[in-house]
């Protein structure tokens, strides 16, 4: 039954794969546009070259590149291609390919989206927890209000107020980029502090923003949880309220906090490309912007596949985690 | 009214939160001149005076006509994509839930795996292979074409709960077909819970469409806030210390979340009495 289950799942993520490769594939086609017949005509009118013989060259680049083929034989083509992880060229950085562009970024991105996930997640859940529990210090109630306001606006609109307190007025913390220019990319101390100095702000927008939603939605859950009638039965057998605290309300409440996580990393990476974008982070986010700025369509294209593919994997992860912490899932029918 | 107002404080911040802007667009659509949203219209980047109260930005456009012109627009755009959201799932929500088996699984499981894909990433690719910049009509078509996957979620799941009622046993027992128990029988106890999922579901379509126009893929020619920003981050307003050009639009973004955020949760709080004990 649980190696049903986890095939099931792989299942769901193999299928999340597929669809975004197709996605990927047809959408572009359906809006009829000519990514090399584009490209070429603007590099034409950037150069100041006579315009005669481009056609020519379009359908020498077509047949490279086996546009000239039926939609389904470059369908095949396309899904084989990103099957083997080749994702194209880059139009605008020629030589370089998408896939080696993304995994320059890629590290960048899960440093910071990763530790800032998990740690707003441990903590917006603990203090959801406490918030709920009628033993919890009278000041933490203090603390909802601000959080909930927080949690209402776009991380990049806090990294845009952080960015100008911090970095503009007080000059605490570097304004832009992963670190300093010129700072040589080595493994010692003084990079790694240049790397988390520059990390700081873009991550306390995004963790500022986020704890808040988190603590909310366990507080919602403890509330429940602490209705139930085996809370009740929890008291009378006179148990520690400690233990009730921990093994029974928050064991309980839990179980959607993690559900919610799962279906939540798609958003949160939403909001991370911007505040990657404003902060000129050097992730994954940044990559896109530029991208679309440069009107590179398969930088474009192969960033959504990995970005669609990666989230799928992280929540395969948390499918084949959950039913370790909630054992019912694993002889229910999945 | 007033008296429940009193009570359920989420609700009424909302509301006082939006009625500002109301009242804000309404005198502003009355007494600015919304053609000086347009660049090369006032003298560029004047701090805020009495003249210009919200200040000028580089490309000449008075910041105070910007926000009077492109509030409306932003909420829109917001209003329209959350509708059709709300619409679609609401449709797909309650038809899963009510009829279940196949075309419970199938509406199901599109929805989730259309919730694990990062929505704006796809509004992206949709964007970007649209000819040409968007209109805000547009605008709000592409931000609609995702947003009936969380409300198809939350309604379905909702609905679950409601078909085994006793109420909807009787309407059953006595003949009634499926879609008018949906509407005569479910959709009326639901109501309050489907108008907390159509605020957030603005809320979320105008993040989306703020993301897309702060990427630059939103509709060039019009002031909307997200284009507003965008135009910040493009001049580097911040690292030149012109606070204003990004101040409005900023709080205008903040009150409108704050607002619809805080309306949601009071919607929540006369959906589902039972978080009124926990306040």
């Amino acid at each position: 039954m649980q190696l049903l289950y986890i095939v099931k799942r792989f299942g769901v993520f193999l299928i999340i794969i597929w669809l975004a490769a197709t996605l990927n594939f047809f959408l572009p086609k359906l809006s009829g546009q000519d990514p090399v017949r584009t490209k070429l005509l603007e590099s034409a009118a950037l150069g100041g070259y006579v315009h005669a013989g481009i056609e020519d060259m379009v359908k020498e680049y077509q047949q490279k590149f086996g546009l000239d083929k039926p939609l389904w034989r470059q369908y095949l083509n396309y899904v084989s291609d990103v099957s083997r992880g080749d994702l194209n060229y880059s139009i605008a950085n020629y030589p370089r390919t998408v896939a080696g562009m993304i995994a320059d970024a890629l590290p960048w991105t899960i440093a910071l989206l990763g530790l800032t996930t998990l740690f707003s997640f441990a903590a917006g859940t603990v203090l959801g927890a406490l918030l709920a529990w009628p033993g919890a210090p009278r000041w933490m109630r203090w603390l909802m209000p601000p959080l909930w306001a927080l949690h209402a606006i776009p991380f990049f609109l806090l990294g845009l107020v952080l960015m100008y307190l911090f970095a503009f007025q007080f000059q605490w913390l570097p304004i832009f980029g992963g670190y300093s220019a010129g700072a040589n990319p080595a493994l010692d101390w003084t990079f790694a502090l240049d790397v988390l100095r520059h990390a700081v702000l873009p991550a306390l927008s995004i963790v500022l923003v986020s704890v808040g939603g988190w603590a909310l939605a366990m507080r919602g859950m403890m509330v429940t949880t602490m209705g139930e009638d085996y809370v009740t039965f929890a008291e009378a057998k006179g148990l520690r309220s400690a233990t009730i605290f921990s093994r029974y309300c928050i064991r309980n409440a839990i179980l959607p906090q993690v559900t919610g996580l799962a279906l939540a990393l798609g958003q949160i990476l939403s909001g991370a490309v911007l505040v990657e974008v404003i902060f000129g982070y050097p992730g994954i986010g940044a990559l896109l912007f530029q991208a679309i700025e440069e009107n590179d369509f398969f930088l474009i294209q192969g960033i959504v596949f990995t970005v669609i593919v990666a989230l799928g994997f992280a929540t395969f992860v948390l499918d084949v985690i959950y039913p370790w912490l909630d054992p019912r899932i694993s002889y229910r029918r999945a | 009214m007033l008296g429940y107002l009193h009570r359920n404080v989420s609700l009424m911040v909302g509301v006082v939160l939006l009625g500002i802007l109301v009242v804000f667009m309404a005198v502003g659509a009355l007494t600015v001149d919304t053609s000086n949203a347009q660049p090369l219209s006032v003298p560029t980047l004047l701090p805020p005076s009495w003249d210009y109260p919200f200040g000028t930005d580089r490309q000449g456009r008075d910041l105070l006509a910007v926000m009077v012109a492109g509030t409306p627009l932003t909420l829109w755009i917001g209003f329209v994509a959350g509708f059709i959201g709300v619409g679609v799932g609401a449709v797909l929500g309650f038809t899963a839930a009510y009829y279940g088996r196949v075309v419970d699984t199938l509406i199901r499981s599109i929805a989730d795996i259309g919730l694990t894909v990062p929505g704006l990433l796809v509004l992206i690719i949709i964007a970007v292979s649209l000819k040409g910049s968007l209109t805000v009509n547009q605008m709000a078509i592409v931000v609609a074409s995702l947003a009936w996957l969380n409300p198809t979620r939350t309604i379905r799941s909702q609905v679950l709960t409601l078909r085994e009622r006793g109420y909807v046993e009787i309407a059953r027992l006595n003949g009634m077909r499926g879609p008018e128990i949906i509407f005569r029988e479910l959709m009326p106890n639901l109501l309050p819970y489907l108008a907390a999922t159509l605020v957030s579901s603005v809320s979320a379509a105008i993040l989306a469409s703020i993301g897309l126009e702060v990427l630059g893929l939103g509709p060039v020619e019009a002031p909307t806030l997200g284009m507003t920003l965008y135009w910040v981050f493009f001049n580097a307003a911040i690292i030149n210390g012109w606070w204003w050009w990004w101040a409005a639009p900023l709080v205008v973004i903040v009150m409108v979340f704050l607002g619809l955020f805080f309306l949601t949760v009071g919607l929540d709080e006369i959906a589902n009495p039972r978080l009124r004990r926990a306040a």
